[in-house]
């Protein structure tokens, strides 16, 4: 699944056509991208912030480094393995801008050390996945939105700053079935604190104060009046594409414990923001995100005060700290594989480039197989089983 | 274990090759069962012991976009299952919705090989077989969700049958499906406004075609493209009283077609209301005595924890109402829809004792085994585990008479239960575990052990408390290697996605990418799966056309 | 010096979603981030003027960020999602696993 179909206009110039963006949750997946002697040339159809991302993606690129000192992805990978095998209580994180195939492997390392492991979903829509733990959700495929919804509400959300083609695509100007003049068929409504880009869409602008959305609405109760449905604008890469995969290996969504062996679930214990703010995790592996620049101080600091590995194709918080840093090829870019939509629908996303650094899903291979035969081996790092605080 | 061996001494219940329980020597060569092997490198002495085919489960829910919308909902559920990693064997949770890893072990332990996947939207399909490429050890296959598909609808309103046929053998291709499958036909196309449709000639909105032709017509492309199993229908008005005249209605539609009702206990219910709900089960087995162009599965409900998965989004908001326990809906673009609501089965719940009952009515009162198979629509009756627990009751009166003693008094009053005597034999639980279910979907190397067949075998110790015995085979095999011995998993493998390639019917028209388009949220060419992201596989060719 | 309580709102915005692809050391990303936008009346009580830079200071921490005038209500300030607000936020996610990233109570002071 990882080459893209490759039309040859020119001598030099290549067009991949049906390139799904590996930006944000709208996954759009009608990219044209324009390649000449391997180079991304041009971006097609993508909104800025799309474009942005395969336009600078060799920009602030990562070196391999064992702490701070220049060293070969080979060495990195060993010394990763070494701080993973040894680790008593590790903990795996981040996993948003990757392909499925390398979440896999995060989550099969994750249970031969005994690790935690968690995603960016955790400090962002760990309180929505919760609440359809408790009562549920009446939800739908954006493409429903596209064909029926008569009244968009958004709520809390911009998507003109962060889903920029949701609203051409799905839900504002979007022609459907049954809203063939798009715009004109639909009533838009934005509720928020403050007016945004998004407001400047809508028919009516709701101001309301600061944490006081909770009282409003269920659409479980709507739907004794008319349909109504309700959709998390989830955001950013693939972490929809994590908590499916998790869920599906594990049976959690998110912040999994598998120091016994098997998955345990509990958010506030296994969430990566209280392992770190316990300082409980003695070792940290974090893939495709930046934890440092991302987390609060207390975390942070934390972080850095353990062994620390990041794998990441670009510079970051996170990367500036590690003990070891390990870069990759950028996946939706230099590496193909599957993406899911905010609506949990599965995409391709396929490889445009190629990149001197291999995949995070061979990198996690490796690490995983090190760490294998390491535990295997007897060299000392405690068997799986001896692991955890029981 | 070499690529070869033999099994001595065992009794052998082979029912497709006429085989009842006669001692008899099976031979394996390469993972398929050969008429005999000169120095096979491995001999397994099955004296005293029962040997089946593995099992095959025509009707359940293991892997699919809601499926995993039901596990990730129901935290709470995975702690009744925990299954610690081990050399070769994966961690995993679960119970109603296990994870993935943990599905293949748990019907590899129950004896079982080949399960089908029976509710998939088609944007989902891609998601699926991801899912089923971490469902290890089993084959698969998986259904296609159309009843509510909305270019069938419209080629329909346009009366463009030609046009359906050549839409359903696009999917099927595109998809590596297995075969078709109606949800509600209607019903869920008209849940996006919050109806449903109350019979079969109830007009779906906007498209103007009616649930009965929705029926006839994919009834119809499945006999012409010749596809292996009949069309798989969850019929209209799932769980609700009096739906049985609907049942009959639908059954009777389609004479002159073959017809496969999935979990048939859930349509079989009389009454006017909930409080006059009762049994019609007689009504439906005699229907189906006569009718040899159908064949079911039962849908055995289970007491205790269940998770109603279903694209019946309108009967899972009833549910919802009835119940008040949580609710997740997924409606999808074009094609279907989707609800989850966690459900409790109790002994001493009029209307539960009652579907117990219904369930197990049905499998004593229809006569022929080879058409109908033990399912308990997983997860939706209960869960799969208990298939050892639905034998017992189907093999032993005493056992029966023990449970009604249990239940609402008043299934003794109110069915026929109580007064079946019919005790189904070793060779007939072989048929509708087996033997039956293989034959109703055309997969001609499951379900037997003669020549030529995939060489899944499960051997059982002999015991007369027959739970026990179907709860923990001593030797499980698939492909001809041992994957569980003295009753615990001795390796994992991988299994084959089982998909049918449909017959050349022609291209889509040109203008129907535009028309995609138009309607889905993504780019046509990227809707096919290409048969190489599906690393295990077997494509199934179609037969004739009908 | 005057000194004003506001709840910090955070987000993405445009700017911070492209130019976080120039890299994280990029002077038009940090520029995003470091910049607080502010209701002209509050930056008018506050007395700030163009170019000044203002403290933000919770219980866990504080950060020093430029200040504009912004089309947002009285009371509110808005930083773009980044590194300059981590300090603010406290690690008590009261057992949901999310810190407490939107609405916090934060004191202003002109800064310098």
């Amino acid at each position: 699944m990882a080459e893209g179909v490759a039309v040859k206009e020119a001598k030099e110039l290549t067009v991949v056509k049906g390139v799904t963006c590996p930006f944000c949750g709208v996954t759009c997946d009608d990219l044209e991208v324009h390649v000449v002697d391997g180079k991304i040339k041009d971006v097609k159809n993508a909104c800025v912030l799309g474009k942005d991302t395969f336009m600078h993606h060799l920009e602030g690129w990562a070196t391999p480094r064992i702490k701070g000192k220049p060293a070969t992805i080979d060495e990195c990978i060993e010394a990763a393995a070494e701080i993973l095998a040894k680790a008593k209580y590790p903990l795996i994180y981040g996993l948003d801008s990757t392909e499925l195939n390398a979440q896999r492997k995060a989550i099969e390392l994750a249970e031969l050390i005994g690790a935690n492991i968690d995603h960016t979903s955790s400090v962002c829509h760990a309180p929505s996945l919760q609440a359809v733990q408790t009562v549920g959700i009446s939800s739908c495929t954006v493409g429903e939105v596209k064909n029926r919804a008569d009244l968009i509400i958004f709520w809390g959300c911009n998507p003109a700053e962060a889903h920029p083609r949701h609203p051409s695509r799905y839900s504002v100007t979007a022609k459907g079935l049954f809203t063939p003049k798009g715009k004109k068929d639909r009533m838009v409504i934005n509720v928020d604190v403050r007016p945004t880009p998004t407001t400047r869409m809508a028919d009516a602008f709701i101001q309301v104060k600061p944490n006081s959305d909770y009282e409003v609405f269920s659409a479980l109760e709507l739907n004794r009046f008319t349909k109504f449905q309700c959709a998390p604008m989830r955001g950013h890469g693939n972490v929809v594409g994590m908590a499916q995969v998790l869920t599906w290996q594990t049976g959690y969504p998110f912040a999994v414990n598998m120091s016994r062996g098997y998955p345990r679930f509990n958010p506030g214990e296994y969430s990566v923001a209280d392992l770190l703010a316990h300082r409980e995790v003695d070792a940290a592996l974090i893939v495709a995100g930046d934890a440092i620049g991302n987390f609060p101080a207390k975390m942070a600091e934390h972080l850095q005060s353990i062994p620390l590995i990041a794998i990441d194709p670009k510079e970051s918080g996170t990367t500036k700290v590690a003990t070891v840093v390990i870069p990759t090829a950028q996946a939706g870019i230099a590496a193909g594989g599957m993406a899911y939509r905010m609506d949990h629908i599965p995409l391709v996303m396929k490889k445009v480039v190629d990149s001197p650094y291999p995949s995070d899903r061979e990198v996690l291979e490796r690490i995983l197989a090190k760490v294998s035969s390491m535990k295997n081996g007897g060299n000392g790092a405690p068997s799986p089983a001896s692991k955890g605080r029981g | 274990m070499g690529s070869s061996l033999k099994i001595v001494g065992g009794e052998v219940y082979d029912p497709a090759n006429g085989i009842n329980g006669a001692v008899k020597e099976i031979y394996v060569q390469d993972g398929k069962i050969v008429e005999a092997c000169r120095e096979p490198s491995g001999v397994i002495d099955a004296t005293n012991l029962v040997v089946m085919p593995g099992g095959v489960d025509i009707h359940t829910h293991i892997a699919s976009s809601a499926v995993n919308a039901a596990r990730g909902f129901r935290p709470e559920d995975h702690r009744h299952g925990l299954i610690a990693k081990k050399p070769g064997i994966r961690s995993g949770v679960g119970f109603t919705v296990p994870s993935t890893f943990a599905t293949g072990y748990l019907y590899t332990k129950m004896g079982y090989t080949t399960v089908m996947e029976a509710a998939n939207a088609p944007i989902g399909v891609r998601h699926t077989h991801e899912e089923l490429i971490d469902t290890p050890i089993l084959d698969k296959g998986l259904y296609i969700l159309m009843g509510n598909n909305e270019f069938i609808l419209k080629y329909l309103k346009a009366g463009e049958m030609e046009k359906v046929k050549r839409y359903v053998a696009w999917l099927i291709r595109s998809l590596k499906g297995y075969g078709i499958k109606l949800v509600n036909p209607g019903g869920v196309e008209q849940w996006k406004y919050g109806k449903d449709v109350e019979g079969l000639d109830d007009k779906v909105y906007y498209f103007d075609v009616t649930p009965r032709q929705i029926l006839k017509a994919l009834a119809w492309t499945n006999e012409s493209l010749g596809l292996p199993h009949p069309i798989h229908l969850h019929a209209n008005r799932l769980g609700i009283p009096n739906n049985y005249l609907t049942t009959l209605e639908t059954m009777h539609a389609l004479e002159g077609f073959r017809l496969h009702m999935a979990h048939i206990q859930f349509h079989s219910y009389g009454g006017e209301n909930w409080g006059g709900f009762c049994s019609k089960a007689a009504e439906v087995a005699e229907y189906i005595n006569t009718h040899p162009h159908i064949t079911t599965d039962i849908g055995q409900v289970v007491f205790g924890d269940a998770t109603t998965i279903t694209a019946d989004g309108p009967w899972q908001y009833r549910l919802y109402k009835l119940s008040k326990n949580k609710w997740y809906n997924q409606d999808v673009e074009v094609e279907t829809g989707c609800g989850i609501v966690p459900y409790v089965y109790r002994e001493k719940n009029y209307v539960n004792a009652i579907q117990w009952a219904i369930g197990l009515e049905l499998f004593l009162l229809i006569q022929d085994p080879w058409r109908v198979s033990l399912s308990t629509d997983h997860p939706n009756g209960g869960a799969f585990i208990f298939y050892p627990w639905v034998i017992k009751l189907l093999m032993d009166k005493e056992f029966r008479s023990e449970m009604l003693k249990r239940v609402h008094k008043r299934v003794l009053s109110d069915t026929t239960l109580p007064n079946l005597d019919r005790e189904y034999t070793l060779s007939e639980i072989a048929i509708i575990t087996r033997a039956g279910p293989a034959r109703a979907l055309g997969l001609t190397r499951k379900g037997h052990l003669g020549v030529g067949a995939d060489a899944d075998i499960t051997i059982y110790l002999k015991d007369s408390d027959r739970e026990q015995m179907f709860e923990h085979p001593i030797y499980v095999l698939k492909d001809g290697v041992v994957v569980l011995r003295e009753g615990e998993l001795v390796g994992s493998r991988d299994g084959k996605l089982l998909f049918v390639v449909p017959p050349d019917v022609g291209e889509m028209d040109p203008e129907f990418k535009t028309e995609f388009e138009n309607f889905y949220t993504i780019e046509y060419e990227n809707f096919p799966i290409d048969a190489e992201d599906i690393p295990n596989r077997e494509a199934i060719p179609a037969g004739a056309s009908r | 010096m005057s000194e004003r309580r506001f709840t910090l709102i955070t987000g993405r915005t445009t700017k911070q979603g492209r130019s976080i692809h120039l890299g994280k050391e990029a002077t038009e990303y940090l520029e995003e981030i470091s910049t607080l936008q502010m209701n002209p009346k509050d930056v008018e009580a506050l007395q700030l003027k163009d170019g000044e830079q203002v403290r933000l200071k919770t219980p866990y921490g504080s950060t020093v960020v430029k200040f504009k005038k912004g089309d947002i209500p009285q009371g509110l300030i808005f930083v773009a999602y980044g590194g300059f607000i981590n300090s603010l936020v406290g690690p008590d996610t009261q057992a949901t696993g999310m810190p407490n990233t939107k609405g916090i109570e934060v004191e202003v002071e002109r800064y310098g």
